[in-house]
């Protein structure tokens, strides 16, 4: 080691912050939909012609209120995009190997990212068909939608 | 209102995967120090410095208003000071309405970013998800790089082996840069057999855990030549940014990317970017971001970033001069990164790396995930 490095020390440090954020009114429904009726919503920009999930109160594109028009969505719906993960993170919903996928469901425009489970990651294809697999426990997070399972 | 605005110097430390003995501010001193020495630049009173551009990251140094932690080092005590806190090209951009506002005459861009400092880069990304719908699913900035990835090669032809060679490329540009951190070189047989990480990038197609600090000077047109007798001009800049979901987004189509090189065309009068650059330093963090990026800023056709690759297009066109990203650039720093190889390359001070009669000089940098924000901007010598 360089000696101008000798009896020098790095202190540990962790940023941990317990934090409260409001998940709005319409992210509010959609989260309590899904954990209580284990449907999942999106909203329609009437203007736009757009069905959006996750949901939001505003169009991005034309700044209409579009937070009351809301879509039941199909809870299967088709895989267009994905990767396997195969790097750890505390960050991460599940040990590597798994697989994460941009899917478009029934009914939506914009696809949802969500964890695909009951496959081998390697089987793994766009266009594929996936369905929807609710928790067991609810968690008041998007993850009451514990993750997608090819039909 | 000032007319014209020229970057006057530039300071960069060797960049590091694991700076563990110098603090972001030991870091930081040495550039600011090299641009007072280079130009005999002062701060404060009637000619000094009185407003100073910081860009740094709160996430990455773990502590809010990041740019506090260096106020003493930049030079900002008793001054004025921003930050940005986006890609370093936008630090230049800032500085530039500085000078073109005619609010200052002089100014100073400082960027520092420590990316080893986290655990894991990673999971500081995955916190520039929202928390509701994408941070649980674990989405970061590799990940969704990688989804990008997919969605690109499927739609341009580009595989594997041009990804390969995209990384023996910046390597071997690297090796000439003494800045960078990735100089060993590699061949494409060797990238081609490193481990996938996330599917389709491998672990030799992501940029190295990256730790440095760039400062550059800019002044008025005034001003300049009592810093430097070698002027570089910021004739154009455009930004863009696109959506935050990455499912509102489509990912292939480099979408704010076009539209923030065509605000900087307009404003530099490029009608021509394939023929009209000398040079460009692209901020591509991955492999496949090289020719993705390229066909964007339209240095090659749309769809055709393979067949760019196979024809030499990277040598061409000489982009990454400095062995770019993947030779290693901190995030925020990254654009500034090239910005500065951008401004050596036309001073004639790029050593072994020379791209001799360099006029016009293309920097680029993104922030977010995937490219979600572009910042395009133009450099000449003349």
């Amino acid at each position: 080691m360089n000696q101008e490095n000798k009896d020098c020390y790095v202190v540990d440090g962790k940023l941990a912050l317990p934090y409260q954020y409001f998940a709005g009114r319409t992210g509010s429904r959609f989260l309590i939909s899904l954990r209580d009726k284990k449907k999942i919503f999106g909203v329609k920009c009437n203007k736009c012609d757009k069905v959006f999930v996750p949901p939001r109160q505003t169009c991005e594109r034309c700044f209409e209120n579009i937070s009351n028009n809301w879509v039941e969505l199909s809870d299967t719906g088709e895989i267009v995009n994905f990767s396997v993960v195969r790097y750890e993170g505390k960050h991460l919903p599940r040990k590597p190997p798994f697989v994460l996928a941009l899917i478009k469901l029934g009914g939506a425009d914009t696809p949802m990212t969500h964890i695909v489970e009951g496959i081998e990651p390697e089987k793994v294809e766009v266009g594929m068909k996936v369905k929807a697999t609710f928790s067991d426990e609810p968690t008041n997070t998007i993850l009451d939608l514990d993750h997608f399972e090819p039909v | 209102m000032a007319n014209r605005a020229a970057i006057c110097a530039v300071a960069q430390i060797p960049f590091e995967s694991n700076l563990w003995q110098q603090r972001v501010q030991g870091m930081v001193f040495p550039v600011v120090k090299s641009i007072m020495e280079q130009t005999g630049v002062s701060f404060g009173g009637e000619k000094g410095i009185q407003n100073v551009v910081t860009c740094s990251d709160d996430v990455f140094d773990a502590r809010t208003i990041s740019d506090n932690g260096v106020t003493d080092e930049v030079g900002a005590h008793y001054q004025g000071e921003e930050k940005v806190a986006m890609d370093g090209v936008n630090a230049i951009a800032y500085a530039l309405a500085c000078i073109l506002s005619g609010h200052d005459d002089v100014t100073m861009v400082v960027a520092h970013c420590k990316e080893s400092q986290s655990e894991d880069r990673n999971m500081c990304t995955n916190l520039a998800f929202d928390p509701f719908y994408c941070r649980p699913v674990g989405l970061d900035y590799l990940n969704l790089a990688a989804m990008q990835a997919r969605a690109y090669m499927d739609v341009s032809g580009i595989t594997d082996k041009h990804l390969a060679k995209v990384v023996e490329l910046s390597r071997k540009n690297a090796a000439e840069n003494p800045l960078a951190i990735a100089r060993e070189p590699v061949s494409a047989e060797e990238v081609m057999k490193s481990p996938m990480i996330c599917d389709p990038i491998r672990d030799l197609h992501v940029y190295p855990v990256s730790d440095g600090a760039i400062a550059m000077l800019i002044a008025n047109e005034d001003r300049c030549r009592e810093f430097t007798d070698k002027p570089v001009w910021i004739t154009g800049f455009g930004n863009c940014m696109d959506s935050y979901f990455p499912g509102d987004r489509n990912l292939a189509s480099n979408f704010s990317l076009k539209r923030a090189a065509e605000r900087a065309y307009i404003m530099a009068g490029v009608t021509n970017p394939e023929k009209e650059f000398d040079m460009a330093e692209v901020h591509s963090s991955y492999a496949y971001q090289l020719p993705m990026w390229c066909e964007g800023l339209g240095l090659c056709g749309e769809g055709n970033g393979g067949e760019w690759i196979d024809g030499g297009g990277m040598e061409k066109k000489n982009v990454n001069p400095s062995g770019g990203p993947l030779g290693g650039f901190p995030i925020m720093v990254g654009g500034l990164a090239g910005a500065a190889e951008a401004v050596l390359q036309l001073r004639g001070e790029a050593g072994k790396r020379q791209i001799y009669g360099a006029k016009k000089a293309l920097a680029h940098g993104t922030t977010g995930a995937a490219g979600q924000h572009h910042a395009v901007m133009i450099l000449e010598n003349k």
